[in-house]
């Protein structure tokens, strides 16, 4: 048999390659050894050794992916996702900068909060989708501190670079690596956990999308409540030295399970998330991706701070005939999963879109996809049918999330 | 999952690839009344197995190809009545992240299916070699190339170790 067409979990910049051993020249985040000794199944995903579960025999992180994503949703689960990329940008003129170059804003962000945005191309279209939040500490102030995907970090520091050259002013961008460690802690119990494991923290009074600073294992690490899962759940930024104890540290609490990239991309599918070179690449504005939230209203006037590409994204926002398809969830009613690339048809076989991104749910036991409809087949409710391997099936248009979000509100 | 590789005897399945081979024994838990059929299944290089008896046979995928595959969410089982041609596709497994393609050892017709995969897809996983087989086939042709299971083993060694 072979798996010939194979569910691209990632990005088309960054596919999950299976090496034929550690190689070296795959880059190692800080927790590569740990991966390695619950079993890790190690694929390539940009550029990192990364891994998809855990199989070590008789370990209690040894899950499918099935099972794995079930455990996020009633209980906690552990990801590393060091392999994305954070920058700290300081500097008097930093918030203008990170307002040219996203839609996030910035001034008008509360301290110690962060926000969903995107960072934009002249022409409207997504470079990158980012986590920008305004942050402050001791030894930096106020400042801006951003996560970019793994895949698209090499080309987003190249843009940053590029426009930092444009823009003048005084704006200092610092990348933080390969030298931290940045973990996910994700589920219902999440929490539970980092309360227990600092009690001087009250949780309870912090929204989803706010950060605080927490000290683990002797270092201070900036904790952010936001996550991937639709869930409840938190980042850690860890500094490097205290990385691995930190990930030890999580790893042994009763809660949690070990997470890797199989649960993550099925539980974001699940939530109805973007996934960078799915439903998000250069030629797709924000607003076709259902993502007119991301510019905020005080980013909306058009002679203020203008970020790149905003002429055609706010023309989009005041007229939506500009552009002819959305992103919108589709629920296969029976047969094989739509996975990315399977077109989408009306009933008398007329092609009004493609799938993204789609697998079978394992909470729902059902098949969820994620796609661009033209307009109005994007309607909820709209009969359609997907073309799998020649065969049609048919599915309808459902509103996403597939499973409930949890997102915490005091 | 790595590329494709074509060799002789059809598609290898892309399981040679950096997964953490962790060289468990392979222990099959069966009941003693199949152990006389043990000894008949014979194994394609590309992970399927066939339990000939006369011009009839048995077709499934190896504990190994399940392991490879994931948990198995659906099963494609082609019609009963339909003939395939040795290399061409027989059905199709589908776990949460990747599609597998069985491949027909040589020319046959569908005889049977195991109707049971469609309400619970998993037996393939649970069950590889026993309850978990896909298709009952009438065939033509030599399947003396086929391995016994030391072969076989012998053959997911060696995927492990080349190059």
């Amino acid at each position: 048999m072979a798996a010939s067409r194979l569910a691209r979990h990632c990005s088309r910049q960054a596919w999950i390659r299976a090496v034929r051993s550690f190689s070296t020249d795959l880059k190692q985040t800080l927790t590569y050894e740990e991966h390695l000794k619950e079993g890790g199944k190690m694929v390539d995903f940009a550029g990192y050794a990364m891994p998809v579960q855990y199989e070590a025999k008789g370990s209690k992180h040894a899950l499918s992916i099935i099972d794995s994503t079930k455990w996020t949703r009633e209980s906690a689960s552990l990801f590393d996702v060091s392999h994305m990329c954070s920058i700290r940008w300081t500097g008097k003129d930093a918030f203008d900068f990170v307002e040219r170059v996203t839609t996030a804003d910035v001034y008008g962000l509360p301290a110690m909060t962060g926000s969903l945005s995107v960072i934009t191309n002249e022409r409207g279209g997504v470079i990158d989708d980012t986590l920008v939040t305004k942050c402050s500490s001791k030894e930096h102030g106020e400042h801006v501190y951003q996560v970019v995907n793994a895949g698209c970090a090499p080309k987003d520091l190249k843009h940053f670079e590029e426009q930092l050259g444009k823009f003048g002013g005084d704006v200092k961008m610092e990348v933080m690596w390969d030298n931290r460690g940045l973990f996910a802690i994700q589920g219902p119990k999440a929490a539970e956990v980092l309360q227990r494991l600092s009690p001087s923290t009250d949780l309870k009074s912090v929204p989803f999308g706010q950060c605080f600073w927490m000290t683990l294992e002797g270092a201070e690490c900036l904790v952010s409540r936001c996550g991937y899962t639709g869930e409840d759940g938190f980042e850690v930024f860890v500094p490097g030295s205290a990385a691995v104890p930190v990930w030890q540290l999580l790893t042994s609490q009763a809660e949690v399970r070990l997470a890797g990239l199989g649960a993550r991309d099925s539980l974001r599918l699940e939530a109805g998330l973007c996934l960078y070179g799915h439903e998000l690449d250069e030629d797709t504005s924000p607003c076709e991706a259902g993502l007119s939230w991301v510019i905020p209203k005080a980013r909306r006037d058009g002679a203020k701070n203008k970020f790149i590409g905003s002429d055609e994204i706010l023309a989009q926002l005041s007229d939506k005939s500009r552009y002819k398809r959305l992103r919108a969830g589709l629920m296969p009613a029976s047969g094989p999963p739509a996975r990315e690339g399977a077109e989408i048809e009306t009933l008398d076989e007329q092609v009004v879109g493609k799938v993204t991104s789609g697998s079978m749910s394992p909470c729902l036991k059902k098949n969820i996809s994620i796609g661009y409809i033209n307009k109005p087949h994007n309607k909820q409710g709209t009969d359609l049918q997907v073309v799998v391997r020649g065969k049609r099936h048919p599915a309808k248009v459902v509103k996403m999330p597939f499973v409930p979000t949890k997102y915490y509100k005091p | 999952m790595a590329a494709l590789r074509a060799t002789r005897g059809g598609l290898r399945f892309a399981a040679k690839a950096g997964y953490t081979f962790t060289g468990r024994s392979f222990a099959p838990a069966f009941a003693p009344a199949f152990a006389r059929s043990f000894s008949d299944l014979r194994f394609a290089p590309t992970h399927e197995w066939f339990k000939a008896e006369g011009d009839s046979a048995t077709l499934g995928i190896s504990d190994f190809a399940q392991g490879q595959l994931g948990e198995v969410v659906y099963v494609e089982l082609p019609e009963v009545g339909s003939k395939v041609s040795a290399k061409d596709t027989l059905c199709t497994l589908e776990s949460v992240k990747a599609v597998g393609e069985v491949y027909a050892p040589v020319d046959c017709e569908v005889t049977a299916v195991n109707e049971k995969l469609q309400d619970e897809p998993a037996t393939v996983n649970s069950s590889p070699e026993e309850e978990g087989w896909l298709v009952k086939v009438k065939f033509t042709g030599d399947v003396s190339s086929l391995m016994d299971r030391a072969a076989y083993e012998k053959h997911l060694e060696s995927e492990k170790t080349e190059e």
